[in-house]
């Protein structure tokens, strides 16, 4: 392994066992044989069914996939960093959900989680993933850049292009999870990296528990901000914990290539800029995230990847790639076309607020972006997004001259 | 190897340098250093137990604990970091002090005759762990549920003026939930990051309920913030009676749970054993909404009330602001005194309050009133 950061410093349930002498170590195992007796005690006490959630009046993939069985059978088992079932499933059982909107309802602590956990990760994958199979499929990874075609946008409807993913760095804890030590690490590992981007890349990270008031607002001006989260799908995760300790933003000079370290995942990656060049945004993505990958493997680290899930992220929602490429987009008139759900579905889009995951459109302005994240590749999706939005602006045209326009056909999910 | 303990402990001690909390003032690097790696045998850590003090640093004024107990053990345990944080928060109570349970309302002084044209109602609280079973933070929910199961036991086998009804909070009818509402009852999830940080609210409502006996004077929460919270409480200035009910029911209830080999949490040191650290010892609050519009404005209100060893709070419980010359008054202590001489505390000072009010309604002085620190 790179560093001291071996599987000695594990997650924040376990117990740390340091060779500190003969001593201290027989009192730490009696420690433990005390917990792991006292443990076998209360399981008598307390059968799996007596902890079983209460998921009845739940709507999320967790409470669809979680059987008493099930409960039981994976209630026995722990990551290598002593992570849980009920750590898993916490989030989904404090939030029962909305009857119309289906979240995950449980997240990974470590990469081990969705292996250990695998009987229900995978049902919850294909239910949130239109099917796909872990045990069975491939997850195609694809970086080049140069296979984009057609990907720069009329301006007069596009106003803004951006790609986000996230990665995670292979042999820590994810955020639900992670020690103080360990998001400290993170936090030197990703920084690190950072510092070595050259060129257009060259920039500089801000902490955001030491970053001065000027320098907090210029992150608000431009939209980089973000704050410890509210939502109760991430508190309930145990993501916020020990806000802000090594919680940070970094961005190129350029302001065009974003990181942010420690918020729902390891790191997000954003790249985006005005205007409709998303091929370049798509470049300078694919280009940023091959450097940093290449300066963290200089020093023994890498980012977790695996040809079942792709690249391993904190939610199951972001499995795969984790990417969600996208506009800002005016379209007036088809906006308030009731053909517009229907051809968005069709093209495997998804339309957002302008603020966002859950905030409504202000004016005509809509984020479009690609609805799936796993079993197909980078290129793919943001292909299939340009190819998309090229589609809407067309649509937006012809309704403009008052001529009619075309539901595509389907665009199948992934490759079979 | 020494050196990689430092190092260690460097890179997990928490940033504690914008805090203001009782456990951010105790907890040194080298004091996190000698507990991180013990556990309770329920394996709740120390960082389990600092949490809520990390994601809450304070406020200027405020001094909040910052840490809980996820099991009696804890107390134990972490007992470097809970005593002197114990220390601070009650008074210089010292790890060798014993603490007195005084549960006889026999015992109390007058506190029946508290005018109602100012005393409006008079109410006591306390809490009560369930011995065996880890506690809100920590707990999961087989031992929620156990809780509720036993409570509920307990608390519909009683009789005569404590007969009354349970409500799981996850199945009450629309009705039952508004009348709970209207009686002032009900508790709701907790929205306080003091509580959420540290695991409180999990799987609500999840074996959560509220009962109440029929008259409205008696009241229970289970599985909020502690195992147990008992309310008694009636309109009008009758403390006396307040408090009567309060220790026959909880004696009551006490024997029921014994029967059944989970007594309540208690030692000769802590007393009543409950998660958080500014509710040992009694556990009891017990207060008076009181109208005193001229008092509160006079300039030596704030100590008059430190002199008599009370507190004041707005009519909307802790954190709120009075309205219309209303006051909550209660006993500022939990640990080192026992009930009687809390609630005995309060009777005497509200009284003496009372006939201050009065005084100055007359253009009178009170400055020979004003008693000696207690």
């Amino acid at each position: 392994m790179a560093s001291s950061f071996t599987r000695m410093i594990s997650g924040r349930n376990t117990a740390v066992m340091m060779a500190m002498g003969a001593g201290t170590l027989a009192s730490a195992y009696l420690l433990t044989d005390s917990t792991a007796a006292a443990a076998e005690i209360r399981r008598r006490y307390f059968p799996h069914s007596a902890d079983y959630p209460d998921v009845r009046k739940h709507n999320n993939c967790m409470a669809s996939a979680l059987t008493p069985s099930i409960y039981a059978r994976l209630s026995d088992k722990a990551t290598p960093n002593n992570w849980t079932l009920d750590q898993c499933i916490q989030t989904g059982v404090d939030n029962p959900g909305h009857p119309f909107i289906k979240t995950v309802g449980m997240v990974a602590g470590d990469e081990e989680s969705y292996e250990v956990f695998a009987e229900l990760f995978d049902p919850v994958i294909k239910d949130r993933h239109n099917g796909y199979d872990p045990r069975t499929m491939k997850h195609p990874t694809d970086l080049d850049s140069s296979k984009i075609t057609s990907g720069i946008f009329d301006e007069r409807y596009v106003l803004s292009s951006r790609v986000r993913t996230g990665r995670s760095i292979r042999g820590l804890s994810l955020p639900p999870a992670c020690t103080r030590s360990e998001r400290r690490e993170v936090e030197r590992v990703v920084v690190t990296a950072l510092s070595g981007l050259k060129g257009d890349l060259a920039g500089r990270y801000y902490s955001l528990g030491e970053m001065s008031d000027r320098e907090q607002q210029h992150l608000i001006d431009e939209h980089f901000l973000f704050d410890k989260p509210v939502s109760p799908l991430l508190t309930a995760a145990g993501m916020a914990r020990d806000w802000p300790d090594a919680r940070g933003i970094w961005h190129n000079h350029e302001k065009n290539f974003l990181i942010w370290i420690n918020e729902e995942d390891h790191t997000r990656v954003i790249s985006m800029e005005k205007g409709g060049n998303m091929k370049r945004v798509f470049e300078r993505f694919c280009k940023g995230l091959k450097q940093v990958e290449h300066l963290i493997q200089e020093r023994g680290w890498e980012f977790m990847w695996n040809e079942r899930l792709g690249y391993i992220l904190t939610c199951p929602s972001n499995l795969g790639t984790g990417l969600r490429a996208g506009v800002h987009i005016r379209l007036p008139f088809l906006n308030k076309d009731p053909r517009f759900k229907k051809i968005l579905e069709n093209l495997r889009l998804q339309k957002r607020g302008t603020g966002g995951v859950d905030t409504a459109a202000t004016g005509d302005t809509v984020d479009i972006s690609n609805l799936d994240r796993l079993g197909k590749s980078e290129v793919e999706l943001v292909q299939l997004v340009i190819d998309g939005v090229n589609y809407l602006i067309e649509c937006e045209k012809r309704l403009e001259r008052g001529q009619d326009i075309k539901i595509p056909s389907p665009i199948p999910p992934f490759r079979k | 190897d020494t050196k990689g303990l430092f190092e260690f402990v460097e890179e997990e001690y928490p940033d504690l340098s914008k805090h203001n909390n009782h456990m951010a003032k105790v907890l040194t690097k080298e004091l996190y250093g000698k507990l991180r790696d013990k556990q309770t045998s329920s394996g709740y850590t120390l960082d389990d137990v600092i949490q809520t003090g990390i994601d809450n640093p304070g406020h200027p004024f405020i001094m909040t604990v910052g840490c809980v107990a996820g099991d009696e053990e804890s107390y134990e345990v972490f007992k470097d970091l809970l005593d002197p944080v114990i220390s601070d928060r009650h008074g210089g109570y010292k790890p060798t002090d014993k603490h007195k349970t005084d549960l006889n309302f026999e015992n109390l002084k007058g506190g029946d005759d508290l005018d109602p044209n100012y005393v409006l109602s008079s109410r006591v609280r306390t809490g009560r762990s369930i011995k065996g079973y880890t506690l809100p933070p920590h707990n999961s929910r087989g031992e929620r549920r156990a809780i509720e199961k036993l409570s509920i036991e307990a608390l519909t086998s009683l009789e005569g003026e404590f007969k009354g009804k349970y409500y799981p909070l996850k199945s009450m009818t629309d009705a039952e939930q508004e009348q709970l509402i209207n009686d002032h009852f009900l508790f709701d999830k907790p929205v306080s990051p003091l509580l959420t940080c540290a695991g409180m609210a999990r799987d609500w409502p999840d074996g959560r309920g509220i009962w109440h006996n029929d008259d409205k004077t008696f009241l229970v929460w289970v599985n909020e913030e502690d195992h147990l919270r008992v309310i008694s409480m009636q309109k009008g200035g009758n403390m006396r009676e307040v408090f009567r009910r309060f220790c026959v029911g909880l004696q009551k209830i006490e024997e029921i749970f014994k029967k059944h080999n989970h007594g309540f949490m208690w030692n000769e040191h802590l007393g009543y054993i409950l998660t958080c650290p500014s509710n040992l010892g009694t556990g009891l609050r017990g207060g008076v909404h009181v109208k005193l519009p001229k008092l509160s404005t006079h300039a030596k209100f704030e100590e008059i009330l430190t002199r008599l060893r009370l507190q004041k709070r707005g009519t909307g419980g802790v954190d709120t602001a009075s309205v219309g010359g209303v006051f909550d008054i209660s006993n500022a202590d939990r640990l080192g005194s026992s009930e009687v001489e809390q609630v005995q505390l309060v009777v005497d000072g509200v009284k003496l309050m009372v006939e201050m009010e009065k005084k100055l309604e007359k253009g009178e002085a009170i400055d020979s009133m004003i008693p000696a620190q207690k």
